[in-house]
């Protein structure tokens, strides 16, 4: 099998989480738009540094309290005033007593957006993904920093990008099988 | 400042995942493992036992009928209560070194959680209904009152126990990955891998994983205080001199602050001294928590007194008999037991030299964590062995079944810590990594 057909892209790996940040900030401004990055713990600067930010967490968080919070008030509701009216010495039901529960289900509602979110967003659970078909690549959860250049890149070509990313003075450059 | 500076980032994952990957396991996990599996023997067969035969094993009667199951219920709520907040609240603060010590205390906070959610189940003269109260369509048309502080309870302890381990699970699913990676095993790789859910470090996920990380702190906080106030009103809504007082909700919250600082120092100790991670979970780390302490046990010294206060306050005869009574009555030796325990050892902590000495600490926290146990009975006993009428006062006296599932539980959440310690990374990882390199920034 021909690597450079069956490729994923290339992936150069750098010593410290400074190297790496140089590198994609380099990358970018060459041109390069399908990059990624891997690194063992958060860099900061890193996902500006590859052209992109992505936010929208904490609407997802808002969307998912109000679903909850109206639902469980809404249920109660219904479950106090329509349904089943509870009249116990002339004391109808006052809402003050709902909102416990309401609270409750507002945070719990938010807590679970947030959590599915983050996966759904990042495509999790994946268990299969090229990367991983880099021998090496177990480093990137332990103290590797890798910079990915994705051949469906429009600017990606094997030979002109391994001696681009071969200047960044990565530890490595390797193909990555598709 | 801890010394992780002189680790690397390899040096981490290699020390830290060790732990778990290591083939051999040391003689005192197995010792207490032993130990605590027998003792969650216990637990479930007496648990078994009380579903035979029913409440009429535990020593409760009218008219003292929350006794042991209620005080162990609340004593391990309120341990549950400190983990997510410790962890939520150093996390909210940004403070570099609650990494070592968050992870572990929001497992401490998952499993005395579950403990906890337990006991209102156990103490049901009739627990294979416990599912009345969820609202669900049924034939018998009928909905929980909702104006019910236990059924806010059951809502409350739903939402906390979802959330810590949606927040658990969130921080340790890099360290799952870096479990996978380094797993010298098929099965173990495979186990790993499916926890970690494919994680593998991308820019872009970090990123979220870090903001998930954040609202989750921030929904966390105010959780955790409404969880333990509900477990105040569950009394406060009585009518029992005792407990008929507005001032339990914020009382209960310190109560609880205080006991789950304590169970996380009885915790930390062990941890520290069992894999020797005195780099990761420093003297600095002890100093704190004992300082947290301290404060905590000074608002709840001050509860005490504005308890009594209040009793003599309101001129009530019966609010003040039951204070006196709790003072000079039958119980008093456990009274007087927990405003030991509970005000006045932590005096100690004033002193720097007791601060750091881990085992004075060690020993403290567990005076605490007993006294906390005989505040949560003093609260709930002595104000129902003797209400309004004297013909129909009482004395409790627990049974060999109470003793058995106060220390089964005990055991239980030993059997399930010992199991997290042995497969799960007890400090998180990528967190040491990033304190590296805050600390490779600031020299």
């Amino acid at each position: 099998m021909n690597p450079e057909h069956a490729a994923h892209g290339l992936l150069a790996e750098f010593p410290s989480p400074a190297a790496l940040l140089q590198a994609a900030r380099a990358a970018h401004e060459a041109g390069f738009r399908r990059l990624e990055a891997y690194s063992p713990m958060p860099v900061e600067g890193l996902v500006e540094a590859l052209g992109s930010t992505d936010g929208g967490l904490p609407r997802l968080a808002l969307i998912g309290g109000i679903v909850g919070g109206v639902l469980t008030f809404a249920l109660q509701w219904v479950s106090v005033t329509i349904d089943y009216p509870l009249n116990v010495g002339g004391r109808t039901p006052a809402w003050p007593g709902l909102i416990p529960a309401t609270f409750e289900m507002t945070v719990l509602g938010a807590a679970l957006a947030v959590f599915f979110g983050v996966l759904l967003r990042s495509g999790l659970p994946r268990l299969y993904h090229p990367v991983f078909n880099d021998d090496g690549f177990a480093a990137a959860s332990s103290d590797g920093f890798f910079l990915c250049i994705d051949a469906a890149d429009p600017l990606y070509d094997p030979r002109q990008t391994r001696s681009f990313l071969e200047n960044l003075q990565p530890v490595r450059v390797a193909v990555v099988d598709a | 400042m801890s010394s992780v500076g002189v680790h690397s980032y390899g040096s981490i994952s290699q020390k830290i995942s060790g732990i778990v990957l290591t083939a051999g396991t040391a003689r005192w996990w197995v010792i207490s493992f032993a130990a605590c599996s027998l003792l969650t023997l216990v637990f479930f067969g007496a648990i078994g036992y009380l579903f035979y035969t029913g409440v009429g094993i535990w020593g409760l009667n009218v008219p003292v009928v929350w006794a042991f199951d209620i005080t162990n219920y609340v004593w391990w709520i309120a341990i549950a209560m400190s983990g997510t907040f410790i962890s939520a609240v150093l996390h909210l603060t940004r403070q570099p070194w609650g990494a070592s010590i968050s992870r572990f205390a929001e497992a401490m906070t998952v499993f005395a959680l579950a403990i906890a959610g337990m006991f209102p189940i156990l103490h049901l003269g009739r627990p294979w209904f416990f599912y009345w109260l969820t609202p669900y369509p049924n034939v018998m048309a009928l909905w929980p009152q909702w104006r019910s502080p236990l059924v806010w309870d059951f809502f409350a302890i739903l939402a906390y126990l979802l959330l810590s381990l949606l927040f658990w699970y969130l921080g340790l699913i890099p360290d799952f990955a870096t479990l996978r990676d380094r797993a010298p095993g098929r099965g173990t790789q495979i186990t790993y891998g499916l926890l970690a859910l494919g994680w593998r470090g991308e820019a872009r996920h970090w990123q979220r994983r870090q903001s998930a990380q954040l609202l989750l702190a921030g929904l966390a906080v105010p959780l955790v205080v409404s969880v333990h106030s509900v477990v105040g009103l569950d009394f406060a809504a009585g009518n029992t001199p005792g407990w008929h007082s507005t001032i339990f909700p914020p009382f209960f919250v310190a109560g609880a602050m205080f006991s789950g600082f304590a169970m996380a120092m009885t915790i930390v100790v062990l941890l520290r001294r069992a894999f020797q991670l005195g780099d990761y979970i420093t003297a600095r780390h002890l100093d704190n928590l004992a300082k947290l302490i301290l404060a905590m046990g000074l608002v709840l010294a001050y509860s005490y007194v504005m308890e009594l206060f209040m009793a003599w306050y309101s001129a009530d005869r019966y609010e003040i008999y039951t204070a006196l009574n709790r003072m000079r009555g039958p119980y008093a030796p456990v009274y007087w037991s927990l405003i030991f325990c509970v005000v006045v050892v932590p005096q100690a902590l004033w002193s720097r030299r007791v601060r750091h000495s881990p085992w004075t600490l060690f020993g403290i926290s567990i005076l605490i964590n007993v006294g906390m146990w005989l505040e949560r009975f003093m609260l709930i006993v002595t104000s129902e062995h003797r209400d309004f009428l004297p013909s129909a006062w009482g004395m409790f006296y627990p049974t060999i079944w109470d003793w058995a599932i106060l220390i089964g539980s005990i055991g239980f959440f030993g059997w399930l810590l010992l199991l997290f310690v042995r497969f799960v990374p007890v400090i998180s990882m990528a967190e040491m990594r990033e304190l590296i390199d805050h600390q490779r920034g600031a020299s």
